[in-house]
Order: C-alpha cells, then structure tokens, then sequence
C-alpha cells in the first residue's frame, strides 16, 4: 500500500531523497510536467481541461522530523541534536536508523532505578539522551557514523483498532500520499502539486516554491496534532482523529483566506464528506510562506488528524486520510471555485 | 481627522477580517486618488500621482483581538488570542463580534492560582445557555474585537481602542487628502495581519516594488509613571523611527525626514526601540531590498482597551509627509 511504503522511506529534513525518488517514480506517468528544483522540491505539473480557470499550487513535505549525530563519545555513546521539533519525553528506549546504511540504534537514558529522587521528578531533557549503536569505544564507532549523519525513527506500520494505523512520518506522507491520488485526475484547473523539503525546519522549500508560481489559490495537505485522549478538555484537543478532515481557519503560520475556507467547509458539507475545524491554534505549515512569499495567494490548510505526532509511533485514521482526499478532489473537480476578492 | 479617527478605531477590523475597516478607507479615500485594488490577503493598493519614483506608506487595518475555537456545553466560547493581546487588559472587558454581538472576557475562577491568566482558563460570555445556540450565533472562527471606546481628554489628546493602528491609517488618508503636486507616485498600502507577523505587508511589498517605503505606525512613550525608559513623549511631535527590532531604518531616509521636519517647523521627536516592529520589517527586505523607515505616533497603553494619542501628533506627521512627498527624494 501507497501510503505504508511511503512512510518506511526515511526523509528527515535536508535528506528527502529516498522519498522524493519513490514519489518520482510513481508521479511521472501522472503529470506532464516534472522537475525538481535547486532546494530538492519536487513539483509535478498536470495542465488543466480549461485553460481560463487559472492555476490552483497543492502542496504537502516530504520531510520528517529526525535527529542528527552531533559527535562520538569516548564510550561509543553518541550525542545528537534534533532536526524538526521532537519532544524529548517520545524518544527515550525509540530505536533509530542511522545514516545511509541504516545502521540501528537505541536511544536511551540513564537507568531509573539509578537516578535519584530529584532527577526522577525531573522530565528529561535531549542533552541527558544519547544513542546507543552498541559500539564499545569510540574508534569502532567512528568506523560506523560521522557526525552530521542523519538518523530517521525505525519504521514500522501496523493497523489497529477501528481503521487506525501507527507509524512514523504519517505527518506528512499523507499529503504526499494524497497528493499522487489527485494526480491521476485532469481537473479544470491546471495544478502544480509541490511536494516540499524541509518544512518541519522552517517551511524553507515552501517559500522557494512558493516563488515560482502566482497561483489563485494554494491547498496545503497536512497532517495536524490531535490531542483528543486522554482528560484533554474539550477546547484543547485540536481535532480529533476519525471525526473527518480538519479545515484550518488559523494556525500559528497563517490565517486561512476566509472565502476559500468557506467553500471548502461548503463543498465538504454538500459531498457529505466528514469535517471538522482545528479547534487551537497551534502549529505551523507550508502555507505560512505561501501566503506572502510572491504577492498575496489565498491559503487553506486540511490536515489529517495525528496523535502522537512527530513521535515513532503517530496515529491517524484511515477514514480522515480519505477525506482529505475527498475533499481536495471535489473541489479541485469543481474548478476550486471561492470569492477571491479579499 | 478628530471625526475620521473616532470611525476608524469603531470599525471592526481584527487580523484577517479587516473587510469592514478596509470598506470605510475605500470610501474615504476614493475621490483623492487614481486607482484602488485589493489583494487575496486584503491589502487595499491605492495609488496618487505619477512619476518615475515609487513611494510606498504603509498602514495597517488590523487590530488585536480574539478568535473563537470552540463552545462548551454550557454555551461558553474558547478563544485563542489574535495578535498580541496581553490577556489582563481583555479580563473583565465587552467583546465585539462582527455580527455586532458582544460579549464579556472572563476566566476560569480558581481559589488556588488567582494569578493564572493563560489562555486554556479564558473563555467569553455571549448569554448563550448551550454549545448549539453559542455557535449558531458566533461560528467557529469567527472573531472579535475589544468593544470601541472614544473619549476627549485634556490636551488634544483622546482615548480609544485600535489607536494602533488606525491612528496611523487616518495619517495616511489625512496625507492623501492634504497632499498637492508632488513628483513621485504615492502608492498607499492599508496592510493587513501586521499584527500576526506583518504578513499584509510581505506581500503588498512585493507587488508595489517600491523605490521606498515608510511605514506609518504607533510605537511607546516613556512618559507615564515607572515607564520604560524612552525619551518619547505624547504632545511632543511625530516620531522619526531610527531603529527597532524588525528595522533599522536607512539613515539616509532618516536624516531627509530629520532635515524636512527641521526647515518646515513640525514637531518631531527621535525613536529607538529594542523591540516592537512593524510593516517596514517586512518591506525592507523584498525582493532586492527597499530603503525603508518609519513615522510613529507616540501612543500611551498598546493593545489595551483604551490607548491614548495626541492629534498634534497625528496632524505634525501629515505635514511631514506632504511635506517630504513633495520635495522628492533624492
């Protein structure tokens, strides 16, 4: 399965190859224009069947949060910073791959029960992290990584419950996911589909695409946190997962075009394609740069809701992933019709 | 401009929904210039006069407010902060809505942490008794505004909200009226979600292209008890921005403004800022670079329900600008 392949390739910011290759692959067939760009972007180009009904940008990153090796230990451990943002409390006993041969590791902490009664109140920080390669020294370590090797989460996927799945990297293989399936279709508006680098960095690829094209409107495919478990309150739990796919009105990067979000709330209420909002404004995607990069460009974020997310095992619902797919296609089948005076 | 300035900050018009503000600029300023547009964020673009220099002024349309992210079932809205609203000076304050529904700030009482105002505790009171009637009135999304305040204190002074930065928007429509023959193309930029990092101005900055840019805004004064310690006062003219910390201001331009304000008599005033920003931030930095700068209305209590201005200021910054508009640039 599309979506299962595409999250065990490891992609970690500034190293999307793997899964720009693989995406490469499937997407030439597909569209009719095809290239990359000076900062690795991959953007694919399928004209539209009515040349006046403008342009529409859909974009979703390629990339995945990771860490990378910072330098060797005496003992072999090695130290490392983290590429994107990873909450230190998800990685401690999380096996890692590292570098181009995928060596494994383990991340791991000073045992419990050797700390003391203050350091275990304490959370633990990245710089009390290390990996462990299973190296005893640091020469035969030095034989095996060299600092500046990336290392991505170990994949691994597995379904369960009512149509969940867990995985790394489901933020944002889904959107490239859905991505290669709206690409098998001609709409009346002629689309690039982006797939970005390094946006869990900075949204850095999306403001280079971002200068290529003046598009009417730009879709941004995402996957959001879904804090919906647990004794979250209500208003706190950003979207929940198999509750549909989430339509931003505002995030921490933008604000969606009021009148796009309209009809895309619309067009999902008329498909009766399951929505919900992002309740909390919270995180940050390619729209952000989109918006503003090259003059205005109306933006909406639809994100699939993710628990756990940027952690080994995020979760989603495979019914959302459909209805983010869903809903991109329906409007893009409409022509992506909004009022587009601001 | 007293009359003017009193509609603009009652205008509704938080970050992203500047439609209502921007309606009642287009309908002040029509008969003064040659053409308007509006882009897909909503900067209004209007242009004056000819000439082979661009000269972009920007003001921005949006204020602060908040944004509703959801209802309980009793009817109580959650809301996330729209800009920076320093939460103390929402609590206990009338809420405007577009629709023109309001509301109360309240929070979350707690016997044993009085002193939490974080967000998660926040909530605005509309009168609704459950979560189907509180949406079906004010939508998810949907946002509001601290309730307008107008009132004319000693000293040419008012109090108001949104001074920040409709005072700077009457500047510009004030200048557009006033303004004569000059040998440049004055392009008025009326920026939007300046408040939310500028982003109107990213792009309005873009289009334009201008030779240069002033951005028209509010900064701090040093002037009331225990302030921060800036030598800026209300009353004491329009401040001539040197640096804060989006911009450091092209000397040049800095000492045009200085020399201009010097010859014709306004009264100006120096401002350095360690933080704060504004439209200049983003338009100094597009494309290949734009020589860019400042004029700031001294403002007592940002972002509060009640910010306070003088009109001196306001009017010392309008002759500036026709002043330094119609001498050209070199």
């Amino acid at each position: 399965m599309v979506l299962e392949e595409l999250t065990r390739l490891t992609g970690v910011s500034g190293a999307e190859g793997p899964v720009r290759d693989y995406i490469m692959e499937k997407a030439r067939p597909l569209c009719d224009q095809m290239w990359v760009d000076r900062m690795g972007n991959l953007l694919c180009r399928v004209e539209g069947r009515d040349p006046q009904a403008g342009l529409a940008l859909v974009l979703a990153h390629m990339d995945e949060v990771g860490l990378m090796v910072q330098g060797i230990n005496d003992d072999g451990l090695i130290s490392y910073q983290c590429v994107g943002g990873i909450d230190p409390r998800v990685l401690v006993s999380k096996r890692v791959r590292v570098g181009e041969k995928g060596i494994p590791g383990v991340i791991g902490a000073k045992a419990i029960h050797l700390q003391s009664r203050e350091e275990r109140q304490k959370p633990l920080t990245h710089k009390e992290l290390y990996v462990d390669i299973g190296c005893k020294d640091k020469e035969s370590a030095q034989k095996l990584v060299n600092p500046g090797d990336i290392m991505g989460f170990e994949p691994g996927w597995t379904a369960y419950g009512q149509g969940f799945v867990m995985s790394k990297a489901l933020d944002d293989r889904v959107g490239c996911y859905n991505m290669l399936r709206l690409m098998e279709e001609r709409y009346p508006v002629s689309v690039v589909y982006a797939f970005t680098v390094q946006e869990e960095v900075g949204l850095r690829g999306a403001q280079v695409v971002a200068q290529q094209f003046s598009p009417r409107c730009a879709l941004v495919l995402e996957g959001t946190t879904a804090n919906d478990l647990g004794c979250v309150p209500a208003h706190q739990q950003v979207c929940r997962a198999g509750a549909g796919v989430a339509i931003s009105f505002m995030d921490r990067t933008s604000i969606a075009h009021p009148a796009l979000a309209r009809a895309l709330r619309r067009t999902a209420q008329r498909c009766a394609i399951p929505w919900q909002f992002k309740t909390f404004v919270s995180g940050g995607n390619d729209a952000g740069q989109v918006q503003n990069a090259k003059g205005a460009v109306a933006v909406c974020p639809l994100s699939v809701p993710c628990r756990y997310i940027h952690s080994p095992s995020s979760a989603c619902n495979l019914a959302d992933v459909e209805a983010q797919y869903d809903l991109a296609h329906r409007f893009l089948l409409d022509g992506a019709p909004f009022e587009e005076e601001g | 401009m007293k009359e003017l300035l009193k509609r603009l900050t009652e205008a509704y018009g938080p970050s992203g929904r500047e439609g209502p503000v921007r309606r009642l600029i287009q309908e002040e300023i029509e008969p003064y210039v040659d053409s308007m547009e509006v882009d897909a964020l909503g900067n209004l673009i209007a242009r004056k006069g000819s000439g082979d220099k661009r000269v972009m002024l920007a003001a921005h349309m949006d204020q602060i407010g908040l944004v509703v992210t959801e209802a309980d079932k009793k009817g109580f809205l959650r809301v996330h902060n729209v800009g920076y609203l320093r939460r103390p000076y929402a609590l206990g304050c009338l809420v405007r809505f577009e629709n023109g529904l309001r509301g109360v700030v309240a929070r979350e009482v707690e016997r044993d942490d009085p002193a939490d105002m974080s967000l998660g505790k926040l909530f605005v009171d509309i009168g609704a008794s459950s979560r189907e009637e509180a949406l079906e009135r004010v939508p998810i999304g949907d946002m509001a505004v601290l309730e307008p305040q107008w009132a004319e204190l000693g000293n040419g002074c008012v109090a108001a909200g949104a001074l920040d930065d409709r005072a700077g928007c009457a500047m510009l429509i004030q200048t557009l009226k006033e303004l004569g023959p000059c040998p440049c193309q004055v392009v008025a930029a009326f920026t939007t979600q300046e408040e939310v990092g500028l982003r109107g101005a990213k792009a309005a900055g873009y289009q334009v292209d201008p030779a240069l840019c002033l951005a028209l805004d509010v900064t701090l004064t040093g002037d009331t008890p225990k302030a921060e310690r800036l030598p800026i006062g209300l009353g004491k003219g329009i401040a001539i921005k040197v640096m804060d910390s989006s911009v450091i201001c092209a000397p040049q331009l800095v000492a045009q403004l200085e020399q201009t304000a010097q010859q014709a008599g306004i009264a100006w005033q120096r401002e350095v800022l360690t933080h704060g920003g504004t439209d200049a931030g983003a338009v100094h930095v597009s494309r290949a670079g734009v020589p860019s700068g400042a004029l700031s209305i001294p403002c007592r209590y940002t972002h509060s329900a009640c910010e306070v201005v003088s009109l001196a200021d306001i009017q010392a910054g309008v002759d500036l600008l026709t002043a330094w508009l119609s001498q050209g640039q070199r």
